[in-house]
Order: C-alpha cells, then sequence, then structure tokens
C-alpha cells in the first residue's frame, strides 16, 4: 500500500493503483481518476458509478459485472463500450471501491 | 404434555440435500421433528465423475444411481418441481399443486449449466462441435467428440464465474493434454484455455502454480475473454470487445445458475442464489430458511467439499437451534479440491475464506500422504478413492473424519 497525491489529496492506494479506503472517494477524485485510465465521464458512466457506490454500501462488496448490467438495465456490450477492455475492474477503479473478486 | 412434531423440509436431494438429511435424520428425535426431502427425479450422479467420462476414463454407471435408496428410511421424499416458496406463510408450492408447509426450510437445490444465456450456443452444433461436460448427456456426447477428434484447435471454455467446481475446466485441460499426447494428437492439436478472469484460476497463489503448468504443457491461455456469442458457423467465439478465438472443437462451461423457483420466491440474486449468512449459511431475510450447497451465495468455491464441511457446521449448529439453545458453529469457507493434472499425477488446493490456497501435507501434518498445491500420484490416487468414500460414507452421513474447519497444521503459508 502506497499513499499518493490524487485531485490535490492524498489516497491510499494497492499495488494496481485502487484505492484501499473507499471512504477516501468524491466525486472530483473520479473524474481524475477517469482522466488517469484516459476516460471521460458521461452521465451514462455516473449513473454506473453512483449505482456501485450505492450497492457497496448495502452489499459490503463490488458489483460484479453481471449485477451492474442487472441491476441498472446497462447491456453487457454498454458497459464494454463505457468502460472499454475491462469494464468490472475499471469500474470499480473510478468508483474507488477493491476490485471485484473474480469469484472463488 | 401435548407436543406436535415439527416440519424440517429440504428441497434438493443432490450432495448437500442428502447428506443433510441423513445426518439430522439420525441425531433429531423422530417424535419430534418430521423430516421431507423434495426432488424433481430420481436420478443421483456422482458430478466430480463427468470429468472422466469424456476420456473413457470412468464409465457412465460409475457415476448415476437412483436417489431413493441413498436416503435414510423414515425420511419422507416427494418427487416433484418446486414452484416457489412463500416465506411468510411458510409453504412450499409444487408444481404439481400440491404444497408443504414448513417450520424451517433447507434450500439445496444446487446450480446448473445454462447454455440458452449465450446466443449461438443451441444451434445445429450442440452437445458436437459445441460440447460441454458438466451434465450426464453432455459428457458422454463429448466423449463421442474426442472419439472422432484428429487434431486442430481444441478450446476449452468458461462464460462467467462463479461455476461450481471451478478447478473443472482446468482439469479438463489438463487430461485433454494428457489424451491427446497418449493419442499421438498433441502436436496436431492447439489446446486453448478461455478464461473471463485475468489469470489460471481465481485465488493468486494458485493461479500462478497453474499458470505455470499450463505453461510447462504448451497450452494458450485467452485470459479477460468474456463471451457475447458463439458463431458456429464460422466456428468462433466472439467477446464483448470484438475479440474472436477459433476452435474445431469446443468445449464450454455455459454459465451457471441456481433454480428458477428462488427467483420466482424472492429469494434470490442475480443469478438465482439465496443470500446467507456466510457463517451460518441461514437467509439473511427469511430466519427459517437457509441454504446449503451450492444454493447459497457463501463467497467461497460451489464445490462438494465445501457442501460436505458446512453441511457439518450446519447439522451441529442446527441441533442447537432445535433445542433452543444457541448456535455456536461457524463455517470458514474450507474448501478442499484436487486438481487433476494429468499423467497420472494431481494437485491438491486447501484454502478458506481468509487463508489463500498453502503448501504443506494432507491430511495428516507433515506426512500426508497427499501434497498441498503440488503435484503427485499420491493425490490421483486420492482423487479415484474419493468415489468410493462418496457413495459409502459422505451421502449416508457417516463420518469421514476430516475437520469441517480448516487446519494450519502441516501447512506452509504461501
Amino acid at each position: 500500500m502506497t499513499t499518493t497525491t490524487i485531485a490535490g489529496r492524498q489516497v491510499d492506494v494497492n499495488d494496481e493503483g485502487f484505492l484501499v479506503e473507499p471512504g477516501q472517494w468524491t466525486e472530483d477524485l473520479a473524474a481524475e481518476l477517469a482522466t488517469l485510465i484516459g476516460l471521460e465521464l458521461t452521465d451514462a458512466h455516473w449513473k454506473l458509478i453512483r449505482f456501485l457506490r450505492d450497492d457497496y454500501v448495502t452489499q459490503g462488496e463490488t458489483a460484479t459485472l453481471r449485477r451492474v448490467s442487472t441491476r441498472t438495465g446497462t447491456p453487457v456490450k454498454e458497459l464494454f463500450a463505457l468502460f472499454p477492455g475491462k469494464p468490472a475492474k475499471k469500474m470499480a477503479y473510478v468508483s474507488g471501491l477493491p476490485k471485484p473478486k473474480g469469484c472463488v | 404434555m401435548i407436543t406436535t412434531a415439527r416440519d424440517l423440509v429440504v428441497l434438493g436431494a443432490g450432495t448437500a440435500g442428502t447428506m443433510v438429511v441423513n445426518k439430522l435424520h439420525r441425531a433429531l428425535p423422530a417424535t419430534d421433528w418430521t423430516i421431507t426431502v423434495v426432488d424433481r427425479d430420481d436420478i443421483h450422479d456422482y458430478q466430480p465423475g463427468y470429468l472422466f467420462l469424456p476420456f473413457r476414463r470412468t464409465g457412465p454407471e460409475q457415476v448415476r444411481r437412483h436417489k431413493r435408496p441413498l436416503i435414510a428410511e423414515g425420511v419422507r421424499m416427494v418427487q416433484a418441481e418446486v414452484d416457489r416458496v412463500d416465506p411468510a406463510a411458510r409453504v412450499v408450492h409444487l408444481g404439481d399443486g400440491r404444497h408443504l408447509a414448513y417450520d424451517e426450510l433447507v434450500i439445496a437445490t444446487g446450480t446448473s449449466p445454462r447454455p440458452e444465456q449465450v446466443p449461438g450456443t443451441l444451434g445445429p452444433q450442440w452437445h458436437r462441435e459445441v460440447g460441454e461436460f458438466y451434465t450426464y448427456e453432455g459428457a458422454l456426447a463429448l466423449r463421442e467428440q474426442l472419439d472422432r477428434f484428429s487434431g486442430g484447435r481444441l478450446v476449452v471454455h468458461i462464460t462467467e464465474l462463479p461455476i461450481k467446481c471451478p478447478v473443472a475446466p482446468l482439469e479438463f485441460t489438463f487430461l485433454a493434454d494428457d489424451f491427446l499426447t497418449r493419442r499421438g494428437l498433441r502436436d496436431r492439436t492447439e489446446l486453448v484455455f478461455v478464461t473471463p478472469l485475468d489469470g489460471a484460476f481465481t485465488k493468486p497463489v494458485a493461479s500462478r502454480a497453474l499458470g505455470d503448468l499450463l505453461e510447462e504443457k504448451g497450452i494458450i491461455v485467452e485470459p479477460d475473454f468474456m463471451v457475447e456469442r458463439i458463431d458456429q458457423e464460422r466456428q468462433v467465439l466472439v467477446s464483448y470487445d470484438e475479440r474472436e478465438v477459433a476452435y474445431d472443437q469446443l468445449v464450454t462451461i455455459p454459465l451457471n445458475m441456481g433454480a428458477d423457483f428462488v427467483a420466482r420466491s424472492g429469494l434470490g440474486d442475480e443469478l438465482n442464489y439465496v443470500a446467507v449468512d456466510k457463517h451460518t449459511m441461514r437467509s439473511t431475510e427469511h430466519p427459517q430458511i437457509w441454504a446449503l450447497g451450492d444454493a447459497g451465495n457463501l463467497p467461497t468455491s460451489k464445490a462438494g467439499s465445501v457442501a460436505h464441511f458446512s453441511v457439518d457446521v450446519f447439522v451441529d449448529n442446527f441441533l442447537e437451534h432445535a433445542a433452543g439453545r444457541p448456535m455456536t458453529h461457524s463455517f470458514d469457507g474450507h474448501a478442499n479440491c484436487f486438481v487433476e493434472s494429468g499423467h497420472g499425477k494431481a494437485l491438491l488446493l486447501d484454502f478458506n475464506y481468509d487463508t489463500e490456497p498453502l503448501t504443506g501435507h494432507f491430511p495428516i501434518p507433515r506426512v500426508g500422504p497427499m501434497t498441498l498445491l503440488g503435484e503427485s500420484r499420491a493425490n490421483h490416487l486420492g482423487k479415484l478413492a474419493f468415489r468410493h468414500v462418496y457413495w459409502n460414507a459422505l451421502l449416508p452421513g457417516r463420518p469421514l473424519g476430516l475437520r469441517a474447519q480448516m487446519s494450519m497444521a502441516g501447512k506452509n503459508p504461501a
């Protein structure tokens, strides 16, 4: 774990750059994290990020790609368009949540 | 004092359901409890045996039995589909219109492959060029396909996690390598392992060990592949990000989902798994409902070993609960998986919620005979011997001498 400065704030991140403490996340930080992985956030992104944040509070773990798709009514194809390549990881990263467990 | 017997209803007579009714039938006084188990058919398959059917390492007669003789006399068995559970009324509605009232309900209806969930899977080549080994019929159809296979691209593919027995696709790949070598076809075959994960397995330490094995055997890994559809005409898997993997013979592991009645009853998550407390397997919403085996959402492997260890914990707790005492046992997520690596060897993985798969020896510290996270002949023989243990000790609910709780003795933290 290391401490780094993003959007002018000190945050703790793991070796993959994911926030260690979801409580350190703010909406400003999300925009900055998105820039770091080459994304510009639109309303469609924000709808998903807000779902992920709320769901984490009630479930205690990061939603899987399927859960995001089912609960927000967003086709998986669209999730790939919004967060290209690795949508589950990228959504978690921007939302300041732990990488979703690939399950077990 | 007049007492009436309470009703325990168990849905599903698979591995977990059979173990639990047999153990509780023995432990609970018959005057206090009536135990009923519901299942849609009378066939019990030894599912770990499916892996060996396509390679003719086991025969169909060795994996299939009737259910009734496996269930203790005195347990009522009802053959029916489950339509839905009404948790408020504490009633199970059956597909044929009958209903069963319960005081306590155990959902043990497992998880099943859903090939229809990926477009293109159920085309004309289903169970031919597009094979699978997670059902009895699929494993036998794949046996015919492998008999005819003469080289090309053999692609083993996982649709999405979680799946039951998450190591089975790797084992299939290793056994295919062995099978092709024996038939003199290995140098004419590209063996490809396609996974939605970023590595060979879900647990980092095991993923490294298994990844090394794949490399050693010349197996190509296609990671981070989320399948969108199967194009049977062009013989390709197509991912959401437009990548394609060509196959001559595909072995796909379809999406796994819990039973549909779980969703109809409002008890399931997006994959029809019942939300339970991970230490007691009790529903987080309805205290009279429990989910055992693959039916629940425990954050550990969907595997027979987990069913076994968690049923042991559940039974101890349930006896306390039935007697009106607090429950004092807690499941730690213990899983114990043999991984066939081909050529007469196997690895053994042992892990729980908090501990990664470890190296060392099992079940006796420093002695074994089985080695953890390393290939050995003893592990392979252990896996083969387990079928006998399953039918004759595990299902009848006889003690196996393996502790439900994971022990660190003789194991080296990774």
